[in-house]
């Protein structure tokens, strides 16, 4: 089974290393809920409410999309790491690895 | 006694105060077969939306998207789901008040509910079902300190008359297209005018950038890009009197400011509703799963906009939904009453 291996620090500033299966489609926002963190997603997953939002420390991902710029362009407190969990498919992390840490937007 | 069906027949689109068996509060896919579901046990629904049209986020957010996984479609547009929807519910005659926020919800007599909505509109329903998916949209707010004591007192998230701010001294924050729509808008009828972006470049319409970047370059504006809200300051009387901004370079700059007005985009927000004193999990409603009520009895909730253990937020689970909530509805309305259960296939459709 192909995995990736996910180093995410929360909100609180806990660090916890998480391993994935791939081969799914699930995006990074569906797999972060699964493990238990509590990701709102209000919008489902279609780029609409930021809470899903991660800033980006480490590890190749593909580049957002303009849906997904469109949004982090409007939200007040954007950085150029910001990502949305939910347009990022865990197939996507081409070295089968990343380090994020979970920035939601507040709604 | 149940509530009387009000207006058999009449206008489709309704104002005023009217009385129904039950209100469903969103017109998106689930409460839209809501009223179907509703409908096959004689009960009648009125239906409103935020919305000036029928279809929640299939309508507004992906219209001409497919979706796969409704059974019996190995695909189907949004907007074409929508359409066959009311076809399929046409019969029952459901009324609607399109365009109108839900404001109120106060019990009445008889176990009996009156809805209201911020154009002054009422209906007195047997029972309420909300069906409000995402919720209502509503404008995300920079995170502030202070921010919400000067809401009304200089700051303003919506431009409603822009003669209102004539002879004032402006800020604008954001940097999509209606940030770059309402600075050309006030540069003429604002004293001093200053759009603060957080970007280096604008992502909105290229050409209306390009007239903001000329303006400032005349010095009609003051464009400040790289550049975040950091604080408010409001003088004695509790009015806002300025807006600290850092640049890039992390210098503090302080803008004498009448309004600031942060036009950062619709974040999806329960609204109103969030004060109904009903039980809530995150943003999302709590319901039992055998009925779809929520905490409070005669009030239910189907769709994207409840929770429960192992919920998803499915179109498909949301049909199901609106039909047990149906039954539960009825039981309601009728002091216990089990409505007997009859397959439409034996039965067929009879129309209210």
């Amino acid at each position: 089974m192909q995995v990736v291996h996910l180093t995410v620090t929360d909100v609180s500033g806990t660090t916890q290393d998480l391993v994935f299966p791939t081969g799914m489609g699930l995006s990074l926002m569906e797999a972060l809920k699964g493990a238990g963190y509590p990701i709102e997603a209000v919008c489902g997953g279609m780029a609409l409410c930021a809470t899903c939002r991660v800033d980006w420390v480490e590890g190749a991902v593909s580049d957002p999309t303009e849906a997904e710029l469109d949004m982090l362009d409007t939200l007040p407190d954007f950085h150029p790491s910001s990502r949305l969990g939910c347009q990022i498919r865990l197939e996507s992390l081409a070295d089968g690895k990343a380090t994020i840490r979970l920035n939601p937007s507040k709604t | 006694m149940p509530p009387k069906a009000h207006g058999k027949g009449s206008a489709c689109f309704f104002a005023g105060m009217m009385e129904t068996d039950v209100c469903i509060v969103g017109a998106g896919p689930v409460g839209l077969f809501a009223v179907f579901e509703l409908g096959l046990l004689r009960l009648k629904a009125h239906v409103m939306d935020t919305l000036p049209v029928v279809g929640g986020q299939l309508a507004e957010i992906y219209p001409r998207k497919p979706i796969y996984d409704i059974p019996g479609y190995p695909s189907i547009l949004a907007g074409d789901l929508v359409d066959r929807l009311m076809e399929q519910i046409a019969p029952f005659h459901p009324s609607f008040g399109l365009g109108q926020k839900v404001r109120g919800l106060e019990a009445v007599e008889g176990g009996r509910w009156l809805v209201s909505s911020e154009n002054g509109d009422q209906v007195l329903a047997g029972a309420v079902v909300i069906a409000g998916g995402l919720g209502c949209f509503e404008p995300r707010k920079p995170d502030l300190v202070g921010l919400e004591a000067l809401e009304g007192r200089g700051v303003t998230y919506m431009i409603r008359d822009p003669q209102a701010f004539r002879g004032r001294k402006v800020v604008l924050a954001g940097g999509g297209d209606s940030a770059l729509d309402w600075t050309l808008q006030l540069v003429d009828v604002a004293e001093e005018l200053t759009l603060v972006h957080r970007s280096s470049a604008f992502r909105g319409a290229p050409e209306s950038a390009a007239r903001v970047q000329a303006l400032a370059d005349s010095g009609r504006l003051r464009l400040l890009t790289s550049t975040s809200l950091l604080s408010l300051q409001a003088n004695g009387e509790g009015w806002l009197e300025a807006v600290l901004v850092q640049t890039q370079g992390q210098e503090t700059l302080s803008l004498v400011a009448d309004d600031l007005i942060p036009l950062y985009g619709l974040t999806p927000q329960l609204g109103p509703i969030a004060d109904w004193g009903l039980a809530l999990d995150a943003s999302a409603i709590q319901v039992n799963t055998e009925t779809y009520q929520t905490s409070v009895p005669g009030i239910f909730a189907i769709g994207d906009i409840n929770t429960y253990p192992g919920k998803l937020k499915l179109i498909l689970s949301g049909f199901h939904e609106a039909a047990l909530m149906a039954h539960g509805a009825y039981r309601y309305i009728h002091g216990g009453a089990k409505p007997s259960f009859k397959y439409t296939t034996v039965t067929g459709v009879k129309g209210l």
